[in-house]
């Protein structure tokens, strides 16, 4: 027993000294300023710690879900912010944003060297810090094995030699499942996109709950080495894919892509606004737009920022993206969604 | 009047003093944070017209439905584990003991990735026995718990009698464990119907649950109202299986005369190996998505490589992660420390409070015991998702804005800890005979003595024991921690979710390598703990 006790006793202790509870660290100096972000953001350290450097100010990151789960994290604190800047809310969920008041107005000096292009208010409460294209991407090493064309186009993929060859995501649980899905009523239109989608179904299309799924177990491009060769990803996506030869083994269809759009603010409220504009600034300049398609899979909004050497030939911007205005997604995208879900019997 | 409300008084003024802690932490970081955002929901309205749809319904039903499919089946597969650690003396026990814990701890996106390769289109079948393959563990410890000091003479007694043997276990062995299985049954059916990834992954969104489309509609849909009526559903659903665990429980109170597994343990024989082979058989279906997942982290497209773990101690391709692998493993480590410190505060304070106002006279007192063993117990029963949005919605109130503080993340993971805790400490406690106490009073012991010298020693083992579960599950929680975790400080769950959703080989390899170090870590600190509690475990 007493030999036991002393045991416990001294595990307990080294592992409560090695706990946070004692330490806090929070770097909520006067000098921080917590960025509020989605959980795919990733910026290299020396790159904040050069923005440091230059300004004095620390850069808090805190990551709350995806795209939509940090807009309605923002909406249902926009009492008492949870930071000071905010980004991530995309085209599909600006306008929420924007209509529940988040964001305080802020032009950056940064803006007019491309951003500008993306605007979604005259108030220039968000602006833009990258875009990216979600497109069907193929498995060409299967395509050319089967000796099947490639397909090209949304009116392709229900064409009979591409049955049981495609995988989706749910638009309801997936955010390049929902930018699909906005990309086919962008071409259809309201009246026809779900005439679309039931040739889709009836041409054997698989929906998976999320992109994990579809992308690593269900797409033949992907090391899952799954069934299906045409899976709905980025047009950044083939950039990963590339073999020991050099050569990238997956191709986004340049004609199916949607444009999603990623803005960054300053969150109305917060004490720090002065600072938080400074981190607008720095998510804006040449410096950190240089580090988003290596760190984030995403294309810069800035013009004139140099795209990572494999990106060049494997994937390129998309020239001609489809896109859906802000405000006319977020009056649409529940019913859509519901509509998608009854069609395809989910 | 005054000599019937003195000793009343005293008492109750320590009862008070001991129900500050449990209960104040329940109302601050979790009734206030879950009330808050159902009243967000209630605001807007139409929370009963959502309760009147039969879509809610349906999903009910759902629910329900495949949590008890999975827990029979763990229940069948379980009772062969419980019966080889608790009465087979054989080589390699001790091994079995700490792997059927692995599965428990693996992270639900990699269990639903490794299901969903198994059979691609398993529908609701898939999920049921995913949500099984999680929970073996707890049936297989909980009983082998009881199991292994369950004094077997009544049953060599049947068997010299002309029972055979299943005769004998049907008519005395079964009878004696049906607590233990049924309070382990409850608790699987509550793990199994609020889970959340694998329905998610291998339900796609055709088989849906009360906890999926709470997530739905609150993270992505802001529909608060919806998310309302769904979490009023599920509290009530759950509520029902507590009440049904806590009926199962009082039975357990008969005192059953206990032996050590020494005593019981031996070689099985003739049709004993049958269960042996069904145990083992059921290790080897456990064991089949682990060794899947292995394989998985050291295959590439040109054949076996290391990569993947070499990988560990980076931060991912192309800085997916914010820190290496390694360091997301000392970030495990610790929060998980500090939850099961609080949890073990808390819970060991729950459970002495809980047996403190059974025992005292007055059914007042028993029912405000009935009603808080159930309070504590509903945090496992409420979606992650509502405890995290919640708390984002409320702390900003208290000192120091703790919605950006580190110590969110142990203080929600304690939340999910407490309830193990206290089901396994609790009924420890309550068996020590008060008389013993009252004895040592008597030859003039002081309260702390009495303490130190019959409650500490007695409860020991189970405290540990509680310790090393609550452990294990802080180190798995993935739902609240993903929601809370900063990207400076992620755990090894929440850092392998972001490397598998990023695409390239070596991303994919590198969080299959982090399951395997998630397990390694698991298996040592069950190992450890199994060392300190030395064969005595609670209701786990």
């Amino acid at each position: 027993m007493s030999i036991r006790t002393g045991v416990l006793v001294g595990l307990v202790a080294a592992l409560t000294a090695g706990c946070s509870l004692a330490g806090n660290d929070t770097h909520d100096g006067p000098s921080t300023v917590t960025l509020v972000t989605h959980d795919s953001f990733a910026a290299p350290q020396q790159v904040l710690d050069a923005f440091k450097q230059q300004t004095g100010i620390t850069i808090n990151v805190v990551k709350k879900g995806d795209a939509g789960a940090l807009t309605n994290a923002l909406v249902l604190t926009k009492a008492n912010p949870i930071g000071d800047a905010a980004y991530g809310v995309d085209s599909t969920f600006a306008s929420r944003a924007l209509s529940e008041g988040v964001f305080a107005p802020y032009t950056s000096p940064e803006a007019d060297r491309g951003p500008q292009r993306y605007a979604v208010d005259s108030e220039h409460r968000l602006s833009a810090v990258d875009v990216g294209d979600v497109c069907v991407n193929i498995d060409t090493t299967w395509f050319a094995a089967h000796g099947v064309p490639e397909p090209e186009t949304y009116d392709d993929l229900v064409k009979p030699e591409y049955k049981d060859l495609a995988v989706v995501e749910n638009p309801a649980t997936s955010s390049p499942g929902l930018a699909f899905l906005l990309g086919t009523i962008a071409r259809y239109g309201e009246q026809n996109w779900q005439n679309y989608w039931t040739r889709l179904k009836d041409n054997g299309v698989r929906t998976a709950a999320g992109w994990e799924e579809a992308y690593s177990q269900d797409f033949s491009g992907s090391s899952g080495k799954g069934p299906r060769p045409i899976v709905v990803s980025y047009a950044s996506s083939p950039a990963a894919e590339i073999g020991d030869d050099g050569k990238p083994r997956t191709k986004a269809l340049l004609d199916t892509c949607y444009r999603q759009v990623e803005y960054a603010g300053v969150l109305a409220g917060s004490p720090n606004a002065d600072k938080a504009q400074k981190v607008i600034d720095f998510l804006l300049s040449q410096q950190f737009q240089a580090t988003v398609a290596d760190n984030m899979y995403v294309y810069p909004a800035r013009e004139g920022v140099a795209l990572p050497h494999t990106w060049t030939t494997a994937a390129p911007l998309p020239p001609n993206p489809a896109s859906l205005p802000a405000d006319a997604v977020q009056a649409g995208r529940e019913r859509w969604i519901e509509q998608w879900r009854s069609l395809l019997g989910q | 009047m005054a000599l019937l409300a003195r000793p009343v008084s005293r008492t109750g003024l320590g009862l008070a003093a001991l129900a500050v802690l449990p209960l104040g932490f329940l109302v601050v970081f979790f009734a206030w944070p879950v009330g808050a955002i159902l009243r967000l929901g209630f605001v807007d309205g139409g929370v009963l017209g959502a309760l009147a749809e039969g879509e809610t319904w349906r999903l009910a039903w759902f629910t329900v439905a495949q949590a008890a499919g999975s827990t029979a089946i763990a229940v069948v597969a379980g009772l062969p584990v419980a019966y080889l650690l608790a009465r087979v003396r054989l080589p390699g026990i001790p091994v079995v003991r700490t792997l059927v814990l692995v599965p428990f701890v693996l992270p639900t996106v990699v269990v639903g990735l490794a299901f969903r390769a198994l059979w691609t289109d398993g529908g609701w079948l898939s999920i049921v026995l995913a949500n099984a393959f999680f929970n073996v563990a707890v049936v297989g410890r909980t009983v082998a718990g009881l199991w292994a000091v369950l004094d077997s003479r009544a049953e060599d007694a049947a068997r010299a009698l002309g029972a055979s043997r299943w005769r004998a276990f049907r008519s005395v062995t079964l009878p004696a464990l049906m607590p233990a299985i049924t309070s382990a049954a409850a608790v699987v059916f509550l793990f199994c119907a609020t889970s959340f990834g694998v329905v998610l992954i291998l339900g796609g969104a055709r088989y849906r649950t009360l906890e999926t489309e709470i997530y739905l509609r609150t993270e992505n849909l802001l529909d608060l109202t919806g998310a309302a009526a769904l979490s009023l559903v599920q509290i009530a659903a759950v509520l029902a299986a507590l009440v049904l665990g806590a009926a199962a429980r009082r039975r357990r109170e008969s005192a059953l005369r206990l032996r050590s597994r020494r005593e019981t343990a031996r070689r099985p024989a003739g049709g004993e190996w049958a269960v042996v082979g069904a145990a083992v058989a059921v290790l080897g279906l456990l064991l089949t998505p682990i060794a899947a997942l292995l394989v998985r982290s050291l295959s590439t497209a040109d054949g076996w490589s290391l990569a993947g773990y070499r990988a560990l101690s980076s931060t991912g391709n192309d800085g997916t992660l914010q820190v290496s692998g390694w360091e997301a493993a000392m970030n495990s480590l610790r929060t998980a420390t500090d939850a099961t410190v609080l949890a073990m505060i808390i819970g060991v304070s729950a459970s002495v409070l809980l047996v403190a106002l059974r025992r005292s006279p007055g059914r007042l007192a028993r029912g405000v015991g009935e009603s808080m063993d159930a309070a504590l117990m509903l945090p496992l029963g409420v979606s992650a998702v509502t405890v995290g949005f919640g708390y984002l919605v409320t702390l900003d109130a208290l000192p120091g804005d703790l919605r950006r503080s580190p110590l969110l993340v142990p203080l929600a993971q304690a939340l999910v800890v407490i309830p193990l805790v206290i089901r396994t400490v609790l009924p420890v406690v309550r068996s020590i005979d008060d008389r013993l106490r009252q004895a040592a009073a008597t030859l003039g012991a002081s309260p702390a003595r009495v303490w130190r010298e019959i409650d500490v020693p007695l409860t020991f083992r189970a405290v540990v024991a509680a310790a090393g579960f609550g452990y294990v599950v802080a180190l798995g929680e993935f739902g609240a921690t993903s929601f809370l975790a900063r990207p400076q400080t992620p755990t090894l769950p929440v850092a392998i979710a972001a490397l598998i959703a990023r695409p390239g080989q070596l991303n994919n390899q590198m969080a299959y390598a982090a399951c395997a170090l998630l397990m390694l870590v698991t298996a040592a600190a069950v190992i450890v703990i199994d060392r300190l509690a030395s064969g005595r475990v609670g209701e786990f």
